[in-house]
């Protein structure tokens, strides 16, 4: 097929000035190599990321609607016969773009330890308590403003063997999809002043100090219930702005 | 109720952790549901009908038994499955999406389709291809890399390809098993063999 039938047929140059994504908006992540964090020594690649124009194929991404999720899978202490021990808490906020606007329909996954820290991985045994209440896993699709919301019980903090007297500071791990992709973010959203921030290099893995401000989430004195659970603020911000259109002007 | 404030920046990556498993691949082993398999396959789907595998390594060749891997791609007609591609089917099942946690051998593999061609941004056809994200413990964010296809003539004029150097193209490209339609790929996060990701 000839250069110019492809263009027009796949509409390619339509669909980037529909959102851009810029490569600058990435210094906000770690560097692959943090040697603080000892996994990321031999999982680092050694070699230069080769750098690429963004085609179709970065551009677009999955979608995922309403038969992804259950009723009910945002709600993490509603999975078993009981409720698990803990502190119950609202997480929610709204998936947004880097210009603020909401991200609509965006699957958001989630995974956890208890109450106690552990996790109900196999490979987790450190001594503390499972809750046969309590899995750890949710998800949910952010609505047509991008809010979501789960309920669950806040996480401990846990002992990892990084470095002596290594403790994870309390973290619920997040996975989100958005428009296309290169804005698939896993991340870990954090509780506000946990006296651990010093001391874990996964959290200080990202080098600029506002950009670990945006991975704490803030207390919702507002939204809290009363007499039932504390709530808690975070605001997902994906890659992505919104290209001012020219070609047609 | 939605901030007014305009972010100052993108929510930073953190890693996926060792303890991934039973929330995003809990293949029957616990008490969750998956939300994907290492599936493209739905009983619409036109093409070739495929398997990719591999092995995934850490720098040392040690193989990574933690690792979850993402594809995207289109379909056989080279269309994705997403609004913002005018052209494709609406009323098809393909997803063009699947997701694969390795064994405790770094085994990987996804049954999907081989995917047409598509263009770059000058509408100039690429060579058939996949992408992948790749997470891992020890990987603070993930990386994307593209799967090609060895028995792909279209490779030697693929703008991407293009990009790297002769030397590591072999990192990229899937080698079909005689008779069968498998193709290998091993996933090599540092080192010599190092695969080659994307800065995208």
């Amino acid at each position: 097929m000839a250069g110019e039938e492809v263009r027009q047929e796949f509409g390619a140059r339509s669909l980037a000035m529909t959102f851009i994504y810029p490569v600058d908006s990435n210094k906000a992540h770690p560097l692959p190599l943090s040697p603080d964090y000892k996994s990321s020594i031999k999982r680092a690649p050694n070699k230069p990321l080769i750098p690429m124009r963004h085609t179709l194929s970065e551009l677009t991404g999955p979608v995922y609607g309403h038969e992804t999720v259950r009723e009910g899978d945002n709600d993490l202490t509603r999975q078993h016969a009981g409720e698990p021990l803990g502190e119950r808490i609202i997480v929610h906020g709204h998936v947004l773009d880097e210009d603020g606007r909401g991200v609509a329909n965006s699957l958001v996954e989630i995974w956890q330890a208890n109450a106690c820290g552990r996790y109900v991985h196999v490979r987790d045994q450190h001594p503390a308590p499972l809750d046969p209440n309590f899995t750890g896993a949710g998800r949910t699709q952010s609505d047509a403003s991008g809010y979501y919301r789960f309920v669950t019980i806040k996480p401990g903090a846990y002992p990892w063997g990084n470095h002596h007297n290594a403790w994870r500071p309390a973290h619920i791990h997040l996975s989100v999809f958005g428009h296309s992709f290169v804005t698939r973010l896993v991340t870990q959203m954090y509780f506000p002043a946990d006296p651990l921030f010093p001391f874990d290099p996964i959290f200080n893995s990202v080098p600029d100090e506002k950009a670990r401000a945006r991975m704490v989430s803030s207390f919702d004195l507002e939204n809290t219930q009363p007499e039932w659970a504390l709530c808690y603020r975070f605001n997902i911000v994906l890659r992505g702005k919104n290209a001012t259109p020219m070609e047609n002007t | 109720m939605q901030d007014s404030v305009k972010p100052n920046g993108i929510t930073p990556s953190q890693t996926v952790g060792p303890f991934f498993k039973y929330g995003l691949t809990p293949n029957g082993e616990y008490a969750w549901n998956d939300a994907f398999t290492n599936s493209t396959l739905t009983p619409d789907v036109s093409g070739d009908r495929i398997r990719i595998e591999g092995r995934v390594f850490d720098g040392d060749g040690v193989v990574v038994p933690d690792c979850m891997l993402e594809i995207w791609q289109a379909d056989a007609q080279g269309r994705f499955a997403d609004p913002q591609d005018k052209r494709a089917l609406p009323n098809a099942s393909f997803r063009g999406f699947a997701r694969c946690g390795t064994d405790k051998d770094g085994n990987y593999s996804f049954e999907t389709i081989k995917p047409g061609v598509v263009p770059d941004p000058d509408g100039k056809p690429q060579a058939p291809h996949i992408l992948v994200a790749v997470f891992a413990r020890g990987m603070l964010r993930h990386l994307y890399t593209r799967i090609y296809f060895g028995d792909e003539a279209a490779n030697a004029t693929d703008p991407v390809l293009a990009l790297v150097p002769a030397d590591r193209r072999a990192t990229l490209t899937a080698v079909r098993e005689a008779g069968k339609p498998v193709y290998r790929l091993d996933l090599r996060l540092q080192g010599a063999d190092e695969t080659v990701f994307f800065d995208v």
